[in-house]
């Protein structure tokens, strides 16, 4: 076998690179997000609800959302009535982000998670100090 | 292993029919929640069988009363300041006569201050807008209220409508807006880098019964109302003054209307 050493050390060194993302990652990643729903708008509700279910609302709010956008600027129509009857203007600003007013916290933390960055906020403006 | 005629036929069957129940409960699960979940008008809104404005002239006397109106709407939609012509974003501006009416301003003996006075200027919320027909995404379309609608989420920045429209009513965002707003209203969107806007008649307004901001602020020198309504503000103006429109003989059917007094007015 000529060289060897220097073909085994070369791929000692491939293997390490390889499986950087692997052991680079123990220990950090399977952090479940856990959006915060503690905003004083939310606690002042007796019923600590969403405008549909939790359910619903995890898995199709952007959907919800693209729903609302089309109905307020090309429908012309910015009332929302939820399955329960309640009704809700339709406003990113300032109805989705009045009640989840802790975007980092909420919003943030699930989307950093899944990797998703909508691009709404280049335009639609994030509660300023969005803490509290 | 091979298989024959008949079986083959029973699995083809057996699988549609398990298919098309599939497809039966998905469509059960997609519509589970939002099934009664509906969108309505809000219940104070303005509404119009189409919307116009008629500006006086007239009544714009001095400085202040040009910069009143546009700080309104400027502060409302967040519109930016860069401080450079060739950037500026306009919902409303201010003209010249010449520039305003260039058909009317082949009349060379017109009084001296029409001359000189800046005119208020903005979209036309035209009756058959070129702008909605080039546009290549429907982002800019004609809402059954004749207002000219800009949705912001399909425009791609083409910019086919702003070489259509004939009135320049409308500003691409060459640069991002943000760091050029002085005081943001934190409860309308700004714009990005890379899209087209104009003046929407304040439609976010209308549907909270309020009227336009330019209008609210003009202390009547803008009157706006319902075209189709004969009773409305807009209709006694229209019947009761002359008026002139932005290059009428194009077509466009523009929609804001102005009534040029005289010197003896002014
Ligand atoms: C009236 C206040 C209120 C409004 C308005 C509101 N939310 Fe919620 N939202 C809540 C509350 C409270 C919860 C927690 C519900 C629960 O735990 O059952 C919640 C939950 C959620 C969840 C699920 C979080 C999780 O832990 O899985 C999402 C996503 C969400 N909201 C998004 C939105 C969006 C998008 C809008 C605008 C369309 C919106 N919310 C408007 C109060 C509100
Ligand atoms: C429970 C976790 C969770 C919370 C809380 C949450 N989101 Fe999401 N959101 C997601 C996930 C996951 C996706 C990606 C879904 C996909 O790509 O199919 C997503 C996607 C979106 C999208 C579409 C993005 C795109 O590029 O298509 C929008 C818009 C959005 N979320 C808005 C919001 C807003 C606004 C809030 C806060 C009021 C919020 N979300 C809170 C989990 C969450
Ligand atoms: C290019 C700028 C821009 C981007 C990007 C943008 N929006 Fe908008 N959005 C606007 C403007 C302007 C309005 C009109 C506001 C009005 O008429 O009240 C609006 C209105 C809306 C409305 C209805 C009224 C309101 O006040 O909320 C919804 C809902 C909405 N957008 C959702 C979204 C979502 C979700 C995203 C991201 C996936 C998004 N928008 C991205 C500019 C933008």
């Amino acid at each position: 076998m000529y060289n060897g050493g220097k073909i085994l050390f070369g791929i000692l060194i491939f293997l390490a690179l390889v499986t950087f993302p692997f052991y680079n990652d123990i220990g950090k990643a399977n952090v479940r997000p856990e959006p915060k729903i503690n905003t004083p708008e939310i606690q002042k509700l007796s019923e600590k609800q969403c405008v549909e279910s939790q359910a619903f609302m995890k898995a199709n709010h952007m959907t919800l959302l693209n729903e609302w956008r089309d109905s307020a600027v090309r429908g012309g129509n910015r009332t929302y009535v939820a399955s329960d009857g309640k009704k809700y203007t339709i406003s990113l600003q300032n109805t989705c982000l009045r009640c989840h007013s802790n975007k980092k916290e909420f919003c943030d933390t699930c989307h950093s998670y899944a990797g998703v960055n909508p691009y709404c906020w280049d335009c639609h403006i994030a509660p300023k100090g969005a803490k509290k | 292993m091979s298989i024959n005629r008949r079986e083959f036929l029973k699995i083809v069957g057996a699988s549609a029919i398990l298919a098309l129940g599939g497809v039966a409960i998905a469509d059960g699960i997609d519509k589970d929640n939002l099934e009664v979940s509906q969108f309505l008008p809000e219940p104070g809104a303005l509404v119009a069988g189409k919307w116009a404005m008629v500006v006086d002239v007239r009544k714009f006397k001095t400085e202040d009363d040009y910069k009143r109106v546009i700080n309104a709407c400027n502060s409302i939609h967040n519109i930016p300041d860069f401080g450079e012509p060739k950037d500026e974003i306009k919902w409303i501006w201010t003209d010249t006569f010449e520039h305003a009416f260039p058909d009317e301003y082949e009349q060379k003996y017109m009084p001296a201050s029409l001359e000189r006075m800046p005119f208020v200027l903005m979209c036309n919320h035209c009756d058959n807008p070129p702008c909605v027909r080039v546009c290549p995404t429907k982002a800019t379309f004609k809402r059954a209220d004749g207002i000219v609608m800009q949705d912001e989420h399909r425009c791609i920045g083409c910019r086919f409508c702003m070489a259509a429209c004939p009135y320049g009513s409308r500003s691409f965002n060459w640069r991002d807006p943000r760091p050029f707003i002085k005081k943001e209203n934190p409860d309308y969107p700004t714009r990005t880098k890379g899209v087209v806007e104009k003046c929407t008649f304040c439609v976010e307004r209308l549907a909270e019964g309020l009227m336009p901001a330019c209008v609210e602020a003009s202390n009547g020198a803008m009157i706006f109302g319902d075209l189709t309504d004969p009773n409305s503000e807009v209709r006694k103006a229209l019947s009761s003054n002359y008026t002139i429109r932005r290059k009428a003989e194009l077509g466009t059917g523009p929609n804001i209307y102005y009534i040029i007094g005289g010197t003896d007015n002014a």
